[in-house]
């Protein structure tokens, strides 16, 4: 028996985009404490909204996150959409997805390269690496300015997006734009996303699982990520004007955000639970690598959802491959937006990076927004980091206080993408 | 001895770090030239010997006001960077209502648990000395920014309106386009990139030194429009004016 304690707080967990801390104690193998805090200072968005323009409410809110406000842009405007009764083009449909599929990629080249890879190569952050994988660095970095270029040529900046409107787009990019995107995805990204899975295909993942529920965005003929039904591994789909059934929210005094729970104790969002519910949708090559790395639905192990976000990667040039062809096929014509103002409520969701995002908007007869609500993925995902932690921590208590530590963090990381780790190109200049 | 630089975060979205920094080479070169010592975002290296601090956010709590206190003791050069640190850009919407009823909109019953200050710019609490404006900063403000404090030369913000660099873009007057815009009294600096992407100047770099005001009058007249509507679109993302200078 161990006669050791354990005691530790991590504060603001670094490598994550936003604060949480870590705090764990333990004494003669008895867990005293073992806790995910979240002291965010919050913001008010729903609050903030109240009164708002509709056309503003679209452009406030996705000032929400610097890292997926492509996501945050797009349900709100399809909450405003569904609230009008508004219907978009077959043109503006395309535009909107391969908009979406640069950020989910963008997004994911950041969070699997500079938050997750140091930890499996044994360093605390990417800049060591520089010195020591120079070409993984500069294709990191490669991958991730091409993913918001290809975002920027759309909506003119991936942060905070401008062009896009409730009813379409206000500005188009011109073939020559589009040919552009379509020649780097089928050159340079996808060898490099071979690459990619070469690299992550040595590292070695913790085999920690914990069945859940997993909730994702599901359709009947696409791997979902605007829009069609609620998707659960516990019950049948569940439309989206009833996502409050799904996310029940709940305030906990150790977190300034609110956390949700379904059927089970907890539930978990994101490439994981998109993974585990829409597996069958992915396009041939996404599969394929699936494959390569074992993942098979459904998967338990939290630490994989970086390997779900690599298969998504893949999935989303495949996709925006077929868009490309779709919309050099039919040439881009200017199309106005067209917007019914009328009083109503909408909701729009999304699968954001990191799981199901959903607003809620009620608006007057003018397009005020009268009552808003949010839900984002991370606060749905805090009850699933405090469940896994709960089982996770008695399973590795024999071991160093370190190694505990580092098990608690990377389980962490692997559920929160994001953050900027730019600082890090300078170490690539000067290796 | 390269200058040493940290980064803060506060109450925003962290945007701010993303875009300036986001793997444009130029900056890369300018970075390379000084020691980034606090990046929380990107690495678990803590330090609190520094020499520039950009704080990131508004300041909406008494502990982050603490915390920024403690940050302007230490910095020899403090930057406020991006809209919510400089005026306290659309977190101030907030202050619209009273704190308890955002709490109770937000929080439900659950509201005693929880406590939220209103929004502030930094500059209500600490001296700034430096203010890079914008949701998000102009990469290539940042980037001048840091070549002055590389080389000891001051930093000199724009001192035209977006109505300037709208007119260089050859766009069409988004007033025209039926736009509420706030181009004509925003402080340049953005090459008016939102009227440029389809749309109009939300007046995110806050008010530009000397506005022409008879000017903007005779606009707001030609379009049926009033003062007060003006107001009412510049607090969208300048709605803590009053305590920024």
């Amino acid at each position: 028996m161990t006669t050791k304690e354990i005691n530790f707080k991590v504060h603001h967990v670094a490598r994550v985009e936003g604060h949480g801390n870590i705090i764990v104690n333990a004494k003669d193998g008895k867990i005293e404490e073992c806790k995910w805090e979240v002291p965010e200072s919050p913001r008010f968005f729903e609050s903030m909204l109240r009164g708002l323009s509709y056309s503003d409410v679209n452009f406030i809110a996705p000032r929400i996150c610097g890292i997926c406000a492509v996501a945050h842009a797009n349900a709100s405007i399809a909450a405003t959409e569904a609230a009008f009764g508004v219907k978009l083009s077959e043109q503006s449909i395309l535009l909107r997805n391969t908009l979406f599929d640069a950020e989910t990629f963008a997004s994911h080249i950041l969070h699997t390269y500079f938050l997750i890879a140091p930890d499996f190569l044994g360093v605390g952050s990417v800049i060591p690496l520089a010195t020591t994988h120079t070409d993984v660095v500069l294709r990191a970095l490669r991958l991730k300015k091409f993913g918001n270029d290809w975002a920027d040529i759309l909506c003119g900046r991936k942060t905070h997006p401008i062009s896009q409107v409730a009813g379409g787009f206000v500005k188009f990019p011109t073939i020559e734009q589009l040919k552009w995107i379509k020649n780097k995805l089928e050159g340079e990204v996808l060898k490099d996303l071979e690459l990619s899975v070469d690299l992550f295909k040595t590292l070695t993942f913790p085999t920690f699982t914990r069945e859940t529920e997993y909730i994702a965005l599901t359709k009947p003929d696409e791997y979902a990520f605007i829009g069609g039904m609620i998707g659960s591994t516990d019950c049948k789909p569940i439309p989206i004007n009833d996502y409050l059934s799904v996310t029940n929210e709940f305030c906990v005094p150790q977190s300034t955000a609110k956390w949700t729970k379904h059927l089970r104790e907890s539930f978990q969002v994101g490439a994981l639970a998109r993974y585990n519910i829409n597996h069958d949708k992915l396009h041939p090559m996404a599969k394929k690598i699936a494959g390569v790395f074992g993942l098979k639905a459904p998967c338990y192990n939290p630490y994989f959802i970086s390997v779900a976000q690599l298969v998504e990667s893949v999935h989303v040039v495949e996709n925006s491959l077929i868009i490309l062809d779709k919309l050099l096929t039919r040439g881009i014509k200017p199309e106005k937006p067209e917007v019914k103002v009328k009083a109503g409520r909408g909701v729009g969701a999304v699968e954001a990076p990191r799981g199901i995002l959903f607003h809620d908007y009620t608006f007057d007869d003018n397009g005020k927004c009268i009552a808003a609500n949010i839900i984002i993925p991370t606060n749905e995902n805090h009850n699933s980091i405090q469940h896994d932690f709960e089982k996770l921590l008695p399973e590795i208590l024999d071991k160093p206080q370190d190694e505990i530590k580092l098990a608690m963090e990377m389980l962490v990381r692997a559920y929160d993408p994001c953050i900027s780790c730019s600082t890090h190109m300078l170490e690539v200049k000067f290796v | 001895m390269k200058p040493r630089v940290a980064f803060f975060d506060f109450t925003g979205c962290e945007g701010c770090q993303l875009e300036v920094l986001n793997f444009n080479l130029e900056i890369v070169d300018l970075i390379g030239a000084v020691d980034i010592v606090e990046f929380r975002e990107a690495s678990s290296d803590h330090s609190d010997d520094y020499d520039i601090a950009f704080i990131e956010g508004s300041q909406t709590t008494q502990r982050d006001v603490e915390r920024v206190q403690k940050i302007r003791e230490k910095a020899k050069i403090l930057v406020a960077l991006g809209a919510c640190s400089c005026t306290g850009g659309v977190n101030a919407l907030k202050n619209r209502f009273p704190m308890e009823e955002n709490l109770r909109v937000v929080y439900g019953d659950s509201a005693k648990f929880y406590s939220t200050l209103p929004t502030k710019p930094t500059s209500a609490y600490v001296k700034v000395d430096v203010h890079i404006h914008g949701c998000p900063p102009n990469r290539n403000e940042v980037i001048s920014l840091v070549k002055c404090l590389l080389t000891g030369k001051k930093f000199e913000q724009c001192h035209n309106p977006v109505c300037v660099e709208c007119k260089l873009a050859e766009n069409i007057c988004a007033f025209e386009r039926a736009e509420f815009c706030l181009g004509p009294i925003t402080r340049g600096g953005c090459n008016a990139i939102c009227v440029t992407a389809g749309r109009k100047c939300w007046g995110c770099r806050a008010l530009v030194d000397e506005p022409n005001v008879n000017s903007e009058k005779e606009i707001l007249k030609k379009y049926g429009l009033t003062m007060d509507d003006m107001m009412m679109q510049f607090k969208l993302f300048n709605g803590a004016l009053e305590v920024s200078k």
